[in-house]
């Protein structure tokens, strides 16, 4: 129960509601456990920010109202099932016909009344104070485009445009620096959900949305589209990386940096930097620095810094680059980057060009 | 058994039909109005879907049982889970539901017919040729772009993915008229049913002395008018949109996507009751049949279910909580969401009222009413913590979600429909179901539903997304996967023991007589399967349970009502 009494620890009653919740749903408490402190961990139940923080308190209260209704019905029916059945030994009479009674409907109609009015204020606590939020002095603006099947973050504050790994800096509770989302569609709905960090919330076209985030703990964090998007919703995936200020300063001031002007050294890579600006690749792509100014695809101005490729579909190897230059169904099938029809050469011409862009 | 004490037999004789050729079988069910025969026709076809859904439930089963699995391509999922909730609410819950309601509710209410026989065939034609459409797309989706391809927007089909320039070729058009065209048999269904329970019901039988089954076909009916409207209004707008032109829903020029979800769940939601609700109905006549007593607190049952239609029409935000909608609308619709609760609780505490200081026999159809109760409340339950708008922002669009609403559905309706089964087949066939073979099949299909969906909520909790046609390993979900398709396996055999049952006890089965049940309602006063006449002469009754009044003279119900 390490994760569970972690977060209840600031809560009333937490014993009380540690039983319940073991009581209620042992396999989702065991669960929910040994995976908290993985490093792939998705839970709700382990939450680092406070959106997903005041959201899994809120879980815990209401899976405790909704565990004592739950025990106090399925101890009746289990009661009435088992003492009212039929006996062998029946007389073959009809048992006295009762046909109800006001106190009792009364009754069962006041009380879940109020356990609803209960739960409501509860609920509307929480809304108020995750939407209603304000923008503290030192936050972080990061504008959210949902692609097919892809993210693009653009940090106005900076002026960079990166894509597919979300970098923000952790926010110390005292001093907050939250990350505000401004959340837009290019094409159709998709939703950002990070369960570690915050709820979801759907990327809509013409529907700017916002959402919030103040991790509280250096580290990465997964999760991915959650709104059916297309094809490849499946392999829409998020990665947030909680970085140290320092490390997400100096992250910033290396995303802000142009591609070197002068041309690669290598002559491979150079070779592959032509190609990559005579083929339709800066149709949908950018470079910082060079003529590619697409953008229909990811920005690559600094695409080795990130880890994966694809939007989280494959690790950033130079080979899976190769693979999916060449043939992105390998990797992505259904995505909408084409297959360029080019030479053995020129793939790995244009492998080592980009490369170089770091 | 007391079917002698009944005098509501007698027959009329009839001119002899045509002949017995299989031709003229067939012709004689295709231009049937007998409310019996179209409601037979609506279970079989609804069966037909099942098994259908079933098999698409399958397919995604068996691709999400391990990572990365490579059973079936993205697009053929995507298809899949489309197709599979497409069929099941609109070519199997509806239709099952109505065929039940078409057959039982004219023989509860001591009539003769529908109050309109052609427009109920003219109803079931129109369904069924929706769903026969929806099935063509596999063969004409894509037109001109090539080979054959079903719809693959999922059931809610979200503006801006059903548009022309994500969507090519047919196969949203074919969804999209699907809806269309069942929609118009669903809303011809509904007026039938109300018009009917409003106007021909037997001599005696007031409003307060309905069979509670009329009263919630009543209820669901009135609703599926409210409902399927802004649905049918929906579609002629997205075909408007892709084909004349329109931008209501193009948000490349200005429409708007939250327009369509509106839209859309303002059906879906009340749909959800409208598929319950029978269910409920169902529930409502097995348990006092089975527990030897009359329902408990009949009149707070009729106004718990009224009151659940009304308000079940202003809970269709909360599918909608993740769009961004300001916290006080947020707020409003958790709080209606959770009123719901209230209604739906208070049926549940009269159903355990009515078993209390009863005698339960616990034969198949009263099995299946008590998985039903118990999972019922489980989704209740769920459902309260999916109102809780913060929640829902977590699980939301999880397999949380979708193992909830598969409890109402396969736990609670699905369940009620199989105790609907075993008790009206000897009605509807004069034979009884085999009761050996129903005990296996509630007891897998109960063993297959909780290793299915008691596992499916776990996932959703640890951050998996629905409508992902595969997924990473490393996230803690593999196991939990693999155990819900484990689960798919144990509901195969079972509804393999449902159908087996179903079509060895037509022939087999022992003879049911009028009234296998010792059951009240006039139903099981006529002959079993019933003439097509219904009745010889219109019953005329004095309380709700006519038959315990026959059966009872000494304590008769009139008395007490």
């Amino acid at each position: 129960m390490q994760s569970l009494s972690l977060g209840m620890a600031k809560t009333r009653g937490a014993v009380a509601m540690q039983i319940l919740l073991t009581l209620v749903s042992p396999v989702t408490a065991a669960s929910a456990v040994p995976l908290s402190n993985s490093p792939g961990s998705t839970s709700i139940f382990s939450p680092v920010s406070t959106p997903a923080d005041s959201i899994f308190g809120l879980s815990l209260f209401v899976l405790a109202v909704t565990g004592v209704i739950f025990a106090i019905v399925f101890t009746l029916l289990v009661y009435s099932a088992v003492k009212f059945r039929k006996r062998a030994d029946d007389d073959g009479r009809e048992p006295p016909q009762i046909y109800g009674s006001n106190q009792l409907e009364l009754a069962w109609t006041v009380i879940p009344v109020l356990v609803v009015v209960v739960l409501f204020l509860a609920t509307a606590r929480v809304i108020h104070g995750v939407q209603d939020a304000r923008r503290p002095p030192g936050t972080i603006e990061v504008k959210v485009v949902g692609h097919q099947f892809w993210w693009e973050y653009r940090y106005p504050q900076f002026g960079f445009v990166t894509a597919n790994e979300l970098h923000v800096p952790v926010s110390d509770p005292k001093q907050p620096t939250p990350t505000f989302l401004t959340l837009l569609s290019a094409d159709t709905d998709h939703s950002f959900w990070v369960p570690r960090l915050a709820g979801k919330t759907d990327l809509i076209p013409n529907h700017p949305n916002t959402m919030w985030i103040d991790p509280r703990q250096t580290g990465l964090y997964l999760g991915q589209c959650a709104q059916y998007c297309g094809t490849q919703h499946a392999k829409m995936l998020l990665r947030v990386y909680v970085e140290s200020r320092p490390d997400f300063d100096h992250w910033v001031e290396t995303q802000r940096q142009s591609v070197a002007a002068n041309a690669p050294q290598d002559a491979s890579a150079a070779e592959g930097r032509r190609v990559f600006e005579t083929t339709a690749c800066i149709n949908c792509h950018a470079v910082k620095g060079t003529v590619a100014n697409g953008r229909f695809g990811p920005d690559l101005t600094h695409l080795m810094s990130r880890d994966t490729l694809a939007s989280g579909a494959a690790p950033n190897t130079p080979e899976n680059l190769r693979l999916w230059i060449q043939n992105p169904d390998a990797i992505k099938p259904g995505s909408l980057m084409p297959a360029m029809n080019l030479t053995d050469q020129e793939f790995d011409q244009l492998t080592a060009y980009l490369l170089t862009l770091r | 058994m007391a079917s002698d004490s009944i005098p509501i037999s007698g027959s009329i004789r009839l001119p002899q039909g045509a002949g017995t050729t299989w031709l003229e079988t067939l012709h004689r069910w295709v231009i049937t109005v007998d409310h019996k025969k179209l409601g037979l026709m609506y279970i079989g076809y609804a069966l037909m879907f099942l098994v259908i859904g079933g098999i698409e439930a399958t397919i995604m089963r068996i691709q999400l049982a391990v990572p990365h699995a490579h059973f079936v391509s993205p697009e053929v999922f995507n298809r899949m889970f489309t197709m599979h909730g497409t069929t099941m609410i609109f070519f199997v819950a509806m239709p099952i539901l109505f065929g039940f309601a078409n057959y039982l509710v004219p023989l509860m209410i001591g009539a003769r017919d529908m109050a309109f026989p052609r427009l109920n065939a003219w109803s079931f034609w129109m369904t069924a040729f929706g769903g026969l459409l929806l099935y063509f797309s596999f063969v004409g989706g894509d037109g001109l772009y090539g080979a054959g391809s079903a719809p693959d927007v999922g059931w809610w089909a979200y503006a801006p993915l059903t548009s022309l320039a994500f969507s090519k070729g047919h196969s949203t058009d074919f969804w999209t008229i699907a809806l269309l065209v069942s929609g118009f048999g669903s809303i011809g269904t509904a007026i039938n049913i109300l018009a009917t329970i409003i106007s021909m019901r037997c001599r005696g039988m007031t409003l307060g002395k309905m069979p509670l089954l009329a009263w919630l076909n009543l209820v669901m009916s009135g609703m599926v008018l409210l409902a399927v409207s802004p649905l049918t209004a929906a579609q002629i707008m997205l075909m408007i949109d892709r084909y004349l032109g329109g931008h209501f829903f193009d948000t490349q020029a200005g429409g708007s996507a939250t327009i369509w979800m509106h839209f859309f769940w303002i059906f879906g939601h009340p749909e959800v009751y409208v598929l319950i609700i029978p269910a409920f109905a169902f529930v409502s006549e097995i348990v006092p049949v089975f527990s030897r007593k009359a329902i408990f607190g009949y009149p707070v049952m009729v106004a718990a279910t009224v009151g659940i239609g009304f308000v079940s029409l202003s809970v269709w935000a909360h599918h909608m909580f993740t769009i961004g909608m300001a916290s006080y609308s947020n707020a409003f619709f958790v709080l209606t969401t959770m009123a719901v609760g209230v209604p739906t609780g208070i049926k549940i505490f009269n159903w355990l009222g009515t078993m209390w200081g009863g005698k339960i026999r616990y034969a198949t159809p009263m099995l299946f009413c008590i998985g039903f109760l118990f999972q019922f409340l489980i989704a209740g339950l769920t459902g309260i913590m999916l109102a809780s708008a913060p929640l829902d922002w977590q699980l939301g669009g999880s397999y949380f979600v979708v193992a909830h609403f598969h409890y109402v559905i396969v736990g609670g309706i699905l369940f009620a429909l199989f105790g609907a089964f075993y008790y009206w087949y000897p009605k509807m066939t004069g034979r009884m179901l085999d009761e050996r073979l129903g005990k296996w099949h509630f007891w897998l299909f109960l063993i297959g539903f909780h290793l299915t969906f008691d596992f499916m909520h776990i996932p959703g909790i640890l951050g998996m997304p629905r409508r992902i046609y595969t997924y990473e390993p490393g996230r803690g979900w593999e196991m939990w996967n693999l155990i819900v398709t484990i689960g798919v396996l144990f509901q195969i055999v079972a509804i393999l023991c449902f159908v087996f049952n179903l079509i060895n006890s037509y022939f087999r089965g022992a003879p049911a007589g009028n009234d296998p049940w010792d059951a009240w309602t006039l139903d099981w006063s006529t002959s079993s399967p019933p003439l097509a006449y219904n009745f010889a002469a219109i019953p005329e009754v004095k309380s709700r349970r006519p038959l315990w009044d026959l059966k009872h003279p000494e304590d008769p119900d009139w008395k007490y009502e």
